[in-house]
């Protein structure tokens, strides 16, 4: 009997330790990040101001602010998804609605794009440099970077309109060739509409993995700081000046804090909206 | 219908153009590393007596040892509290917070790498300074790695234990199990491939890491001999050296560029078969 009683409370003890270092794991890594994000907030909110997003750095950033440098960014991002995004959702538009899924040229575009998910951004930046800035002359300039990322974002492009088009209920096809139809005004009218917030929401994903980025854009869009003229002008993406701020400018961590705590901001919003449009069923597919 | 044909065209040159991108990438890749690869031989990667690129020694053990320790040292830490986070998700919280937390992780998945080596080099080096200089070293790149790496290793863990049937938890609350010999018994075993294909894909991304650890490792090529040495992984090299690289230096980069894509691509190689069994 006691030994019963003993193994009992034995089992009791373990169940609690266990939960015990459950908590305090999850504990340590909720303290982190609130960590970080006070961490930024402390040290940008003093320098944030609205001359900040304003006016153009002088000085290599360590004075006035960053409007050049987010009118860079703008700019890549918008060649990035001009050009990934019509290649990425015709791509899953013919994987799920015209090809069979093991047929050899749909497996062939899945496992190609489930590759180039994997590739590193350094080495999508060192392809940029030598294909976009050298092979086609482009040199150091927004269109160079702007089409690196494009390659970059192909996969969670694609992706996320996969899973998309995927959810929309079979039926719906059905009713659409029973109707007489044609594919086109199907795909147009009925399946698209439908799929609409999981695009929406993979288009959010894709800007803010764009937002994101520093190592593809270091050697492709280049350094340079002041407002760019045209699309061949380099231009500084905001994640590049927070890396160019605190490790070669001394003294510029005052506007690298309220830098990232801009691009952190913006990409906290980016992500929630994102997750609101993707929520329930889908939202597992597409967040991991 | 002719329509329909001419949609099913411009469809078919979109996904050969998506299908096309990997191939050019592996074959600007290749065709930049051609002049080290066809020179200089392969054995001189590991026998040379240094890395001093001007000078024509191209060893790149130090660096391909700073990434694989790096990268070792950020599972170490991720792994445990990864799996912690998705069994508190999945077992523990209360409806609400299990809801919030992961919401947290989300969030925390969608920080920019700079942002977490910005934080690391103005918070966690000189934090480790204090205790042990220089501060900038292999440690604080494992910190900062393990906080990136983390939540792919809590989001796909979550995935894969909350895909276990319902059913075989109950025939285990049934038998009488405890919530952790439950867990332990019956969730863990049963969800272990995908956590495993979760912790590959996590392992892929640690090694592929350029700007966090680059801001915060110290940069120094050497083996280091303790966890408070700095140390250069092979993408930081890329990143340091990329931009004023000529001739075969340029093309030894491309080389170790290479070498890493091939490393990531096996891992997620990997990675995929597992997913694949799962499904099966």
């Amino acid at each position: 009997m006691r030994e019963m009683k003993n193994i009992h409370t034995a089992q009791v003890l373990r169940e609690r330790a266990v939960q015990f270092l459950i908590y305090v794991a999850v504990l340590l890594i909720s303290a982190v990040f609130i960590w970080i994000l006070a961490d930024l907030a402390r040290g940008g909110i003093a320098h944030l101001s609205w001359e900040f997003l304003t006016e153009s750095p002088r000085d290599a950033g360590r004075a006035g602010g960053i409007a050049s440098i987010l009118v860079s960014t703008l700019l890549i991002l918008l060649v990035a998804l001009l050009t990934a995004v019509p290649v990425a959702w015709t791509s899953a538009i013919l994987l799920v609605e015209f090809v069979p899924a093991d047929s050899p040229f749909g497996k062939t575009v899945r496992f190609s794009l489930h590759v180039l998910a994997g590739v590193p951004s350094i080495v999508f930046g060192l392809f940029g440099n030598a294909f976009f800035c050298i092979y086609l002359g482009l040199g150091f300039s927004i269109l160079s970077g702007g089409l690196t990322l494009a390659c970059m974002l192909l996969p969670i492009l694609t992706s996320t309109a996969e899973a998309g088009l995927r959810a929309v209920p079979h039926a719906y096809r059905m009713s659409a060739s029973a109707l007489g139809m044609t594919h086109t005004a199907a795909l147009v009218h009925l399946i698209l509409p439908a799929a609409a917030p999981v695009l929406a929401a993979g288009l959010l994903l894709g800007i803010g993995r764009a937002l994101a980025e520093t190592a593809a854009l270091l050697f492709t869009s280049g350094y340079v700081e002041r407002m760019p003229d045209s699309l061949l002008d380099s231009g500084r993406a905001l994640a590049l000046h927070i890396f160019d701020l605190s490790m070669n400018v001394p003294g510029g961590d005052m506007p690298a804090y309220a830098s990232a705590l801009v691009l952190a901001g913006l990409l906290l919003c980016i992500n929630i909206t994102a997750m609101k449009f993707a929520h329930g069923l889908q939202r597992r597919k597409i967040m991991t | 219908m002719l329509t329909d044909k001419l949609l099913m065209g411009i469809l078919r040159a979109g996904a050969l153009m998506a299908a096309l991108v990997m191939l050019l990438i592996l074959i600007f890749l290749i065709h930049e590393s051609w002049p080290a690869l066809s020179t200089l031989s392969i054995g001189r990667f590991m026998t040379d007596a240094s890395w001093h690129p001007l000078e024509g020694a191209y060893n790149l053990m130090p660096m391909l040892s700073g990434t694989l320790l790096a990268s070792a040292g950020a599972l170490l830490l991720a792994v445990p509290l990864g799996l912690a986070s998705a069994i508190f998700i999945v077992f523990y919280a209360p409806l609400h917070p299990a809801a919030i937390y992961k919401r947290l992780i989300e969030l925390l998945s969608g920080i920019p790498s700079v942002v977490f080596g910005f934080w690391g080099l103005t918070t966690l080096v000189p934090l480790i300074n204090q205790w042990h200089p220089p501060g900038a070293s292999l440690l604080a790149g494992i910190g900062v790695l393990a906080l990136m790496i983390l939540p792919t290793v809590t989001l796909t863990a979550y995935t894969a234990l909350a895909a276990v049937p319902d059913e075989l938890l109950r025939n285990a609350a049934a038998l009488g199990l405890s919530r952790w010999g439950m867990i332990k018994g019956v969730a863990l075993p049963a969800a272990k491939t995908g956590i495993a294909a979760g912790i590959i894909l996590a392992a892929a991304r640690a090694l592929g890491e350029t700007m966090a650890v680059l801001m915060v490792a110290g940069n120094v090529v050497q083996y280091p001999e303790t966890l408070f040495d700095p140390v250069r992984t092979l993408a930081a090299n890329i990143a340091l050296e990329t931009a004023y690289a000529m001739g075969d230096h340029r093309a030894v980069l491309f080389v170790s560029g290479l070498l890493l894509m091939l490393l990531v691509m096996a891992l997620s190689g990997v990675a995929g078969l597992l997913e694949k069994r799962r499904h099966a």
